[in-house]
C-alpha cells in the first residue's frame, strides 16, 4: 500500500465540558490518522462524542487538550478568524439540516463559501455551475432553497461543499433528513467523489450509511472501541461465515 | 472582503424579505430627520422674518423711552412722564457728533371715524424726521412737514391697515378725505407703503399727526412717549447711546447711571434679543427632535438585534463556510446603515415638504440650509453605525457550533 498523506492526525484528543457543579467527559484521550484519499464513517450511538469529535475535526470547537493537525497545520491554538480561514480553504462541510441560505438561489448558495475567499464574481460563478452540474442540479440553478426537495438540497450542499477543494469533506449525518431513495443517490455521489480522490469523513448512526464507507471508527462514551477497514470487516464476515459452515 | 455593490445589494434583498418590519424600523429614522430638518429651516425662517422687520424699522435707530430699566416690567404714572420735548429739542441743538437726526414722538390708541366706518388704532404725534428715521415710506401724497408741525394743522398720514379698515379698500384714494380723531377733524394727505407687522409695532396699522397737534389738541401731555434717534453710522452706536445717556443724564440732573429715569436701547440690541430667542427657540425644538431621532436610533438596534437572533443559523453557517468576524460585523453594519440612511433620505425629502407647505401658509419666506441637510445625511448614517454596532457586534462573536445548533 503506497504511502499517502496525512489528512488528519488527532493526538489525544480530550474535551471537557464543565458547568460549575459538573464535569462532563464528551471526548477521552482519543488518537487517530485519517490519510488521503480514505472515506471514514464515524460511527457512535447519540451522546457517544461523535458530535463533539466532529466540531473539533470541522474546527468549529478547540479541544480542551491534545493536538489536531489537519493537512499539516496545528488547530488547536488558533484565533476565531484563523479557524474561519482553515473552515473556509481546507473543509468541506455537509450538514444533517443541509443549511443552505434560505429564499437563496442554489448558485448563490454554492458561491458562498468563494466569496469569503475572495474569488471574483465571474470566477464563482462558473465554479459553481461546473460543481452542481457534476451533482446533477444544472437545471436548478435558479431555483431557492426551499423550491427544491431535500435530497436535491443536500446534493446544492455537496456542491457548496466542493467549491473550494477542500483537504477533507466532513459530512454530519448526511443523510438524516432526507427519503432512502435519495440517500442512496447522495452516498453514491459520495463514492463518487471518494474515487476521484477526495478524502471524505462521515459523522453517522446509521449502519447501511457507514458502510458505503471505507473504514469505520465507533465511539462510544468519548472512547473509539472500535476503527476497522471495510478490507477487514469483510474478511471478518467471510471468517464468521466460514466457521459456521464448519 | 465581498465587493460593495454586492453588499448593499444583499443587504437589501435581506431587507426586503421583511418589509413591514424594516419600514416601521426605518419610520423612526424618517420621523427624526424629518423632524429635525423641518424645525432647523422653520427656525431659520422665522429668524430671518424677525430680523428683516426689525431692520425695517430703521437701522442705526436708538430709541429712548421714559422710565428707568430697572424699575422692570412695572412703570409708575410718574415715571411714564419724564422725558419732555425739551428733552428731545436739547438733543437736536446739542450737536453730538454720534447722532443724526432726532424724532420725538408722542403716542396714544384712539378711536377714528370715517363717514359710518370707525376703528380703533395707534395715533402717533410726529415730525418730519419720523419718516428717515423709521424707514417709513409714503405712498401717495405726502408726510407730516416742519410747516405742519409749527402750525399745529390738523392734517394726518394714514398706513394701509387703517385705510382699509376705514374705506374697505386699501387702494383706496383717501386723500383730501376728513377723518374724526377723538371728535376733531383732520385732513389725510398721505398714505404709507405697507412694511407688515414687525410683532412688536405695526406701523400700517397707525395714524401719523403732527406732533405739536397731538400732544396739545389731541392728547393733552406735556410728555414724550419716546424719542427715536439716529446714530450717524452703524460703527458709532455705542458712541451715540453714551453720548445721549449722558446728555440725558446731565439734563435730568441725576448723579448716576443706576438714577436714570429713561431707557435706551438700539435696535441692535433688539435684533440681538430677538434672534436670541428665536434661536434658543429653534435649538430647543431642533433638541426634542433630536430625541426623537435617538428614539428612531434605537428602534434600529432593537430591529438589528431581533433579526440577529432570528437569523443565529444563517450567521453560523456563514462563519462555518469562511466568514470572518469582520465579514459578519461589515453585513449587518451595512444592514443598518441601510436602514438609517433610507430613512434619512426620506426625512429630508419630508422635512423639506413639511416646512415648505409651513412656509405657504404662513406666507413667510422658506429657507433650506445645505448644511441642515448635510447634517441630517450624516448623523442618519452615524445612528446606523451606532445603534447598528452592538448588534452587529453580536452576530459576529456568535459561535459556529451554538448558531449551528440553534432551532
Amino acid at each position: 500500500m503506497p504511502k499517502s498523506k496525512a489528512i488528519i492526525i488527532a493526538k489525544n484528543l480530550s474535551k471537557i465540558y464543565k458547568t460549575d457543579v459538573l464535569e462532563t467527559v464528551a471526548l477521552d484521550n482519543v488518537s487517530f490518522q485519517i490519510n488521503e484519499g480514505e472515506f471514514v464513517a464515524i460511527m457512535g450511538p447519540s451522546g457517544s462524542g461523535k458530535s463533539t469529535l466532529m466540531h473539533i475535526l470541522g474546527a468549529l470547537d478547540k479541544p480542551t487538550s491534545g493536538r489536531y493537525i489537519l493537512d499539516s497545520k496545528n488547530v488547536e491554538n488558533l484565533s476565531d478568524d484563523e479557524l474561519s480561514e482553515i473552515r473556509n480553504k481546507k473543509i468541506g462541510f455537509i450538514f444533517q439540516a443541509f443549511n443552505l441560505l434560505p429564499r437563496t438561489t442554489t448558485l448563490t448558495n454554492v458561491m458562498l463559501p468563494m466569496v469569503y475567499a475572495g474569488i471574483p464574481k465571474e470566477e464563482r460563478q462558473k465554479i459553481a455551475e461546473k460543481f452542481l452540474k457534476m451533482v446533477g442540479l444544472s437545471d436548478r440553478l435558479n431555483h431557492t432553497s426551499n423550491q427544491i426537495s431535500g435530497g436535491q438540497q443536500q446534493r446544492v450542499a455537496i456542491a457548496r461543499s466542493l467549491v473550494l477543494n477542500p483537504a477533507m469533506i466532513l459530512a454530519d449525518e448526511p443523510t438524516g433528513n432526507i427519503a432512502s431513495a435519495q440517500a442512496d443517490e447522495v452516498m453514491s455521489i459520495f463514492e463518487k467523489l471518494n474515487d476521484e480522490g477526495h478524502t471524505i469523513v462521515m459523522i453517522t448512526h446509521e449502519p447501511d450509511i457507514a458502510e458505503h464507507a471505507k473504514r469505520i471508527i465507533f465511539i462510544k462514551d468519548g472512547k473509539i472501541i472500535k476503527d476497522s477497514t471495510n478490507h477487514q470487516r469483510r474478511r471478518a464476515a467471510i471468517k464468521k461465515e466460514v466457521l459456521k459452515n464448519d | 472582503m465581498i465587493e460593495f455593490w454586492e453588499l448593499i445589494k444583499e443587504s437589501v434583498n435581506t431587507l426586503r424579505l421583511n418589509k413591514m418590519r424594516t419600514s416601521l424600523a426605518v419610520l423612526g429614522i424618517v420621523i427624526g430627520i424629518g423632524s429635525v430638518i423641518a424645525l432647523i429651516s422653520i427656525g431659520q425662517s422665522s429668524q430671518k422674518s424677525v430680523t428683516s422687520q426689525i431692520e425695517s424699522l430703521g437701522s442705526n435707530l436708538i430709541t429712548v423711552s421714559p422710565g428707568s430699566q430697572s424699575s422692570g416690567m412695572v412703570r409708575t404714572s410718574t415715571a411714564r412722564k419724564t422725558l419732555t420735548l425739551a428733552d428731545a429739542e436739547a438733543l437736536e441743538k446739542a450737536g453730538l457728533s454720534a447722532i443724526n437726526s432726532v424724532s420725538p414722538e408722542s403716542s396714544s390708541r384712539l378711536q377714528v371715524i370715517a363717514g359710518d366706518n370707525n376703528t380703533n388704532t395707534t395715533i402717533y404725534g410726529v415730525k418730519s424726521t419720523y419718516s428717515g428715521i423709521h424707514n417709513l415710506k409714503i405712498n401717495g401724497g405726502r408726510f407730516i412737514t416742519d410747516s405742519d408741525y409749527t402750525s399745529q394743522s390738523h392734517v394726518a398720514v394714514l398706513g394701509p391697515t387703517v385705510v382699509e379698515d376705514l374705506y374697505g379698500s386699501s387702494s383706496y384714494d383717501c386723500i383730501g378725505e376728513i377723518i374724526r380723531i377723538n371728535g376733531q377733524n383732520f385732513t389725510i394727505i398721505g398714505i404709507t407703503v405697507a412694511k407688515g407687522s414687525s410683532g412688536m409695532t405695526d406701523s400700517d396699522d397707525a395714524i401719523y399727526i403732527p406732533l405739536s397737534t397731538a400732544m396739545k389738541q389731541l392728547f393733552g401731555v406735556n410728555y414724550l412717549s419716546s424719542i427715536a434717534i439716529e446714530a450717524a453710522s452703524s460703527d458709532v452706536m455705542v458712541q451715540a447711546q453714551n453720548q445721549i445717556g449722558y446728555f440725558l443724564l446731565a439734563r435730568h440732573k441725576k448723579t448716576e447711571i443706576a438714577k436714570a429715569d429713561f431707557t435706551i436701547r438700539s435696535s441692535e440690541e433688539m435684533l440681538s434679543t430677538a434672534s436670541s430667542v428665536t434661536g434658543t427657540f429653534t435649538s430647543l425644538l431642533s433638541g426634542v427632535a433630536a430625541i426623537s431621532l435617538i428614539v428612531g436610533g434605537i428602534g434600529i438596534m432593537n430591529i438589528m438585534l431581533v433579526t440577529v437572533t432570528e437569523r443565529t443559523r444563517e450567521i453560523g453557517l456563514r462563519k462555518a463556510l469562511g466568514a470572518k468576524k469582520k465579514t459578519i460585523i461589515t453585513q449587518f453594519l451595512t444592514e443598518s446603515v441601510i436602514l438609517t440612511f433610507t430613512g434619512g433620505i426620506l426625512g429630508i425629502i419630508i422635512g423639506v415638504a413639511t416646512s415648505y407647505g409651513y412656509s405657504r401658509i404662513n406666507s413667510s419666506n422658506f429657507t433650506i440650509s445645505p448644511y441642515s441637510v448635510l447634517l441630517a445625511f450624516s448623523v442618519s448614517v452615524v445612528i446606523g453605525i451606532i445603534f447598528g454596532w452592538y448588534p452587529a457586534k453580536k452576530a459576529a462573536s456568535l459561535q459556529p457550533i451554538e448558531a449551528l445548533r440553534y432551532e
